[in-house]
């Protein structure tokens, strides 16, 4: 297993060198640069600021002093924030997205889990019909929609949250984000939990553990539910690296203060180590818990063998 | 023997298609989801010809009024918008008063009031068909009558006073362009580069699937704004660059189910009886591949409409003027707490068209998926 762990981790850093080598190129032919606001720099004060960060350098100079600064840590200045490095930037921004996302993530986890259990159980009966009718309008409902209504019911007309911000991560300012980012993730863990737990109570082990004798609870928890887990165990991956890394639409309408709201404003302004940083943030979540999600998977599942 | 095989009752058996559409028909959910689709569609289309307001007819005198199916002017309204005019002709109103469906109003002035200044009573959004009554000798006094224009707003007014409802609709006629023109894109790509690969096979195969990888595993968020980036704000562009990245998915099923079909026993038969590549092609993996195709197109164009309103949302997409569902979402968003009809009636709509695609999409899948029979 231990060799197995060490052998993905090598195989992702050439995954991680060929998406940050895209992305630098990427953004690089796009046209204009982090200096060329309207408001209209001097070509001098432009001309400094240019050599100063080294961006009149060969592209290929540029490319190699950003990889040597990459594996130093060094994620570089904000062209657009000149105040802070991309680094202080991640260390303010990351743990609030990884704090709400977390939440969301477990809030999904288990309600969907739970949800979908339940219509499982109850296959074609009300109970059922009415988890996959929310598991719809969860997943059919985007989210730019959920947050202006949750901002609309509970902020404006039952006054019971406030309408946004960050509050200094007062538990009544992360209810509003944590439910928008969760409700989309609880339908597909609900469906995912509801189609994987149908078939695994028809599975021979389940009659089995029926003929023996075991009680409901003892079947459905101990022995269906290890096998139905599987499909959401294998979801977590992606949707945990997405959801830690913040979500744009949620930290735009609730002004959270987290680093899913850099990305586009940072594209726009061609505040390409901004870009860039958060381009190898998200791929190193993806990649870590895609790994995590394969080894949690040989636990769980002992057909699942990694030698 | 000729006789009997004459008169023996003819089996017509119903094609693929005719069979799924027998099960959609049967399909209630789908039907009635697929008549709402039609009934968006054709009031998207046509709707903005019949609304009496141009979606971009901005009334100054009626910004931010709430949905309401009687006419205005409010009655509490007209003496505002009457003083607003008088306030223009630099007189002062004396009195007025409103008779049925016009008002008659006496205004003076120290100087001599001059005639031309019935115009500024036309020009308001309120008033229409301006005469003068009367004038008094020394020409300081003069009354005029206007008549009220009734102007109904079923959806109210947006914040610079342009009706919702042309809007809403002129959104839905962009909001399902993008999504089918960008849906088709992205099938024509998938299904091209798919099921290139699956018949290739072998290397080509392996490489053409690398390359998918490895623009799957670039953050797709980054792929769509560098897109935008490049193409700048250019309507048309920007969907062809959204169905351009959509189009993943598709061939990654094409290529599946043009590597499955290949292997089935009926396509090995067919090529011990002789039958050609082409042959093949036409008469058994291109209707099996359909059937994939329309069922993932049906659940594309949902996601292109949301990726559409979400770059919309950003400000990234369709620009002003111009209006799309993510648009008028965003405006509504900034304004729940003056103005909550802004984003009720757009996110209604965005949101029971995306509802209709998705029975539709489930219904073609329970369909045409031959392992359910």
């Amino acid at each position: 297993m231990l060799r197995y762990v060490f052998r993905r981790l090598l195989t992702a850093i050439p995954t991680l060198f060929v998406i940050v080598t895209m992305a630098f190129f990427l953004i690089r032919l796009a046209p204009g640069g982090p200096f060329n606001q309207e408001r209209g720099l001097s070509p001098e004060i432009k001309a400094n600021l240019e050599a100063q960060f080294g961006l009149n350098d060969p592209l290929w100079l540029q490319y190699v002093h950003y990889l040597g600064n990459l594996l130093r840590g060094n994620f570089g200045p904000s062209y657009n924030m000149p105040d802070f490095t991309v680094g202080e930037l991640f260390r303010e921004g990351l743990p609030i997205s990884v704090q709400l996302g977390a939440s969301a993530l477990i809030l999904a986890l288990l309600l969907g889990s739970v949800l979908g259990t339940v219509a499982a159980l109850n296959q074609n009966k009300l109970a059922d019909y009415s988890v996959i009718a929310l598991a719809t309008a969860g997943s059919t409902i985007p989210t730019f929609v959920i947050a202006p209504v949750i901002q609309l019911l509970f902020g404006l007309t039952w006054k019971l949250l406030p309408i946004g911000g960050w509050g200094d991560g007062a538990l009544i300012n992360k209810i509003g984000p944590v439910l928008t980012l969760a409700l989309p993730q609880i339908a597909i863990v609900a469906r995912l939990m509801r189609g994987s737990m149908i078939e695994s109570l028809r599975s021979h082990h389940i009659r089995t553990a029926r003929a023996l004798g075991l009680s409901d609870w003892s079947v459905v928890v101990k022995h269906a539910l290890r096998g139905a887990i599987l499909p959401i165990v294998s979801f977590t991956g992606p949707a945990a690296a997405a959801l830690l890394t913040g979500s744009i639409i949620v930290e735009t309408i609730f002004s959270i203060p987290g680093i899913g709201r850099h990305f586009v404003v940072a594209a726009l302004n061609r505040d390409y180590t901004l870009v860039m940083g958060t381009v190898v943030v998200i791929a190193l979540f993806t990649i870590i818990f895609n790994l995590i999600v394969d080894v949690m998977y040989a636990v769980i599942d002992p057909r699942v063998r990694y030698d | 023997m000729t006789d009997i095989a004459a008169t023996a009752p003819v089996i017509v058996g119903r094609s693929l298609w005719g069979d799924a559409w027998a099960r959609l028909k049967a399909n209630r959910a789908a039907m009635f989801s697929l008549y709402y689709l039609a009934f968006i569609a054709a009031i998207s289309v046509f709707g903005p010809w019949f609304v009496p307001h141009q979606y971009t007819t901005i009334y100054a005198d009626y910004v931010r009024m709430p949905p309401s199916f009687s006419a205005y002017p409010k009655a509490d309204m007209i003496e505002g918008a009457l003083d607003e005019a008088i306030k223009r002709m630099r007189v002062d109103i004396k009195e007025w008063r409103q008779e049925g469906n016009r008002v008659f109003v006496t205004v003076r002035s120290s100087k001599p009031v001059d005639d031309r200044n019935i115009r500024y009573l036309d020009r308001s959004d309120t008033f229409d068909d301006t005469k003068i009554e009367s004038k008094s000798p020394d020409g300081l006094e003069m009354v005029m009558s206007a008549s009220i224009k009734q102007q109904y707003f079923l959806f109210g007014t947006d914040n610079t006073g342009r009706d919702l409802l042309s809007r809403t609709l002129m959104a839905g006629r962009i909001s399902l362009a993008i999504g089918l023109l960008a849906g088709v894109v992205a099938v024509v790509i998938g299904v091209l580069y798919g099921a290139t690969a699956g018949f290739a096979g072998g290397r080509v195969d392996e490489v053409m699937m690398r390359i998918v990888d490895v623009l799957y595993s670039l953050p797709f968020i980054f792929f769509v704004i560098m897109l935008v980036v490049f193409f700048g704000r250019n309507f048309v562009l920007m969907f062809l660059a959204v169905g351009a990245v959509l189009w993943l998915d598709m061939a990654r099923i094409v290529r599946g189910q043009a590597l499955s079909i290949r292997r089935q026993e009926y396509v090995q038969a067919a090529e011990a009886m002789g039958v050609g590549q082409r042959g093949i092609l036409i008469r058994h993996v291109i209707p099996n591949l359909l059937g994939p195709v329309v069922i993932y197109m049906t659940l594309l164009v949902p996601q292109v409409i949301i990726l559409e309103s979400f770059l919309s949302f950003l400000g990234l997409g369709v620009q002003e003027p111009m209006t799309s569902w993510g648009v008028l979402i965003s405006v509504g968003a900034q304004n729940i707490g003056s103005a909550n009809w802004l984003l009720l009636f757009p996110a209604f709509f965005l949101v029971s068209t995306l509802f209709a695609l998705n029975f539709v999409g489930d219904g073609l899948r329970d369909a045409l998926d031959p392992r359910d029979r």
